[in-house]
């Protein structure tokens, strides 16, 4: 159990040093120089020189990467081009907007999916597993930026049930959860499909297998053997699912917080591209990358200890 | 392809199949109606989507402009029209190109030596690693926004899957029987590769690919929108989108209508392509 763990994670990580890499090499790969990339063809030589210096650009690659690597295990991100405030503070400062967005977003759409999968289970070709079905394929294909400039322009803006823009006053617990009905619906509404979907699936799956049979050979109720013998089971693929998720959840939170102008990792990165603010945007993306790359053996590891037939394979 | 029989068979099959299944017929109407408007619509275009009337500007939806105006006074339906063929140029060409290399680059990691495939293998792991919409405004921020920037993006997120699926099931059938008979018989690695592994693995290659158009017009749209991906005056919808959103109180139809199209595309391609899929690869729908 402990090497599978070790393993996952050095894997976990050895993808985010190459995602650093591809990061690394994507500014210096680039036809042109990094500092007119960043500065304009307008800037004076001046400021072209005191960037060149400060983003250690007059150094050999070799050397700039290394720095870079360096930094990046100690936890510096770099620093910001225009308000030289380090870009780790930065992203910190936007990462649990993001995180609030995406837990709501999952949130909601569990508490949805779920349930309405395990029920189409249960109750094939019902006209609930039927519609199901259909919203299922149309939730998942719909983009997410097209529900939320159109859930804004509903809620929002005719109806004025809920407000347009930010994340609520910063005291007030209750402004802020109004604050994100809208984008975590906007967010997570692809999700119920998808989830009610691999629910299902899995939950069709185990209902057909023979400890499902030994139950109900025993005589237990219906709903002891679904809830206790078959959920159980049938809930773990999703574990791993969320945790692919969050890479989708991620896009989906860009647009979320740029149509609701909503601080976040989503925000920075659009406005800090806007200003080609490079050291922010490489900063802000690798923290996205690092959260995917170790969601995935967490997930790994807590399916094989939720699941016994797993945990006994070690 | 081998695997799907071609002429009037296939067509009577399809139809056949779709008559049994409201929700592909639909995908089917709605993906006809698509093209049909990629293909004509600048002709049925009743005004130049880009000329400017600055005095016609906000008129709300009329017979004279079924869509209204936007801010420049430009006919928001001939607009949405022209940015059918923008959408599906885009995405069909990026999903092209990328099933190209992500073909080749999985025949070489299946069917290479061991390093080269932990090589390549750890190389798509990274790039899938990085959320789609970050690794496009990553790129939009060091390139100049322009077509070819966005088809670019779309190639380097779109390759890594077709590259896994191929390499998965060229690992699957390079040790089977009737390679090792050709490799006996003396074929060369190319030869092995493109006449016996490639028509054996390519099928489920383009189901996967069709399956993925409605995600990358929704991807062009969408980078678009953040104003990272087609440069204006293309009527993208995802740029229609971002015009609209500036004067979402005064003229809401215009989002509306920049959405609408976006809808009925994804819509008819994900209906279309999951009947499809059901029907020549049922395997493929644990895959997907």
């Amino acid at each position: 159990m402990l090497i599978y763990a070790l393993q996952r994670i050095g894997l976990a990580l050895l993808i985010c040093l190459t995602s650093m890499c591809l990061l690394f090499a994507a500014l210096h790969v680039i036809p042109g120089d990094p500092v007119t990339l960043m500065l304009g063809s307008r800037a004076t030589p001046e400021m072209r020189a005191r960037l060149q210096h400060e983003m250690g650009f007059d150094q050999p690659v070799p050397v700039q990467f290394a720095r870079f690597l360096g930094r990046v295990a100690e936890g510096d991100l770099g620093t910001d081009m225009w308000t030289q405030r380090g870009v780790t503070t930065i992203v910190l400062e936007n990462l649990p907007n993001t995180l609030v967005l995406i837990g709501a977003a999952l949130g909601w759409a569990a508490l949805v999916g779920i349930p309405l999968g395990c029920y189409s289970a249960i109750r094939r070709n019902s006209w609930i597993d039927r519609l199901t079905a259909i919203l299922a394929v149309g939730t998942i294909s719909i983009p997410s930026f097209v529900v939320a400039i159109y859930a804004l322009l509903l809620f929002a803006v005719e109806l004025n049930w809920f407000p347009v823009i930010g994340a609520g006053d910063a005291g007030d617990f209750g402004d802020q959860i109004w604050h994100l009905v809208l984008p975590s619906f906007a967010v997570g509404l692809g999700w119920v499909g998808y989830l009610a979907r691999i629910v299902r699936a899995s939950m069709l799956e185990v209902m057909g297998e023979h400890h499902i049979r030994t139950a109900r050979a025993f005589g237990l109720g219906e709903a002891k053997i679904v809830f206790h013998y078959a959920l159980r089971i049938a809930i773990l693929p999703t574990v791993t699912l969320l945790a692919l998720a969050i890479g989708g959840l991620l896009s989906s939170a860009v647009f979320a917080e740029n149509i609701f102008a909503r601080p976040g990792i989503g925000k920075l990165i659009v406005d800090a591209a806007n200003f080609r603010n490079f050291p922010v945007v490489q900063g802000a993306v690798l923290t996205t990358v690092a959260l995917f790359a170790l969601a995935m053996p967490i997930a790994d590891l807590l399916v094989a200890w939720l699941d016994p037939r797993v945990r006994s394979t070690f | 392809m081998s695997e799907i029989p071609a002429g009037p068979g296939f067509l009577r099959l399809l139809g056949q199949r779709l008559r049994n299944d409201p929700l592909g017929l639909l995908g089917l109407v709605l993906v006809l109606l698509v093209l049909f408007c990629a293909v004509f619509g600048p002709s049925l275009a009743p005004y130049n989507p880009l000329k400017l009337a600055v005095l016609d500007r906000f008129q709300s939806p009329s017979w004279t402009h079924l869509f209204g105006t936007d801010n420049l006074g430009r006919d928001v339906f001939s607009r949405v029209l022209a940015g059918t063929r923008i959408a599906l140029g885009v995405g069909g060409g990026s999903i092209a190109i990328a099933l190209s290399i992500g073909l080749m680059l999985g025949l070489v990691a299946g069917y290479g030596p061991r390093w080269l495939d932990n090589a390549l293998l750890l190389l798509f792991d990274s790039v899938y690693s990085f959320p789609t919409v970050m690794l496009g405004l990553t790129v939009m921020t060091l390139l100049n926004p322009s077509i070819g920037t966005l088809v670019f993006v779309i190639v380097v997120i779109q390759t890594p899957a077709y590259s896994r699926l191929i390499r998965t099931a060229t690992l699957s059938i390079k040790t089977s029987e009737y390679i090792l008979a050709v490799r006996s018989l003396g074929a060369s690695p190319p030869r092995v590769l493109l006449v016996h592994i490639l028509p054996n693995v390519i099928g489920p290659l383009f189901i996967i690919a069709s399956m993925d158009i409605p995600s990358v017009i929704a991807l062009e749209a969408g980078l678009t929108y953040l104003g990272m991906g087609i440069p204006p005056p293309a009527p993208s919808w995802g740029r229609i989108l971002q015009e609209g959103f500036d004067s979402i109180r005064d003229a809401p139809w215009i989002v509306i209508a920049g959405g609408i199209p976006l809808i009925i595309t994804t819509l008819g391609f994900t209906f279309l392509g999951e009947a499809l899929r059901d029907w020549l690869d049922p395997r493929l729908r644990r895959v997907i």
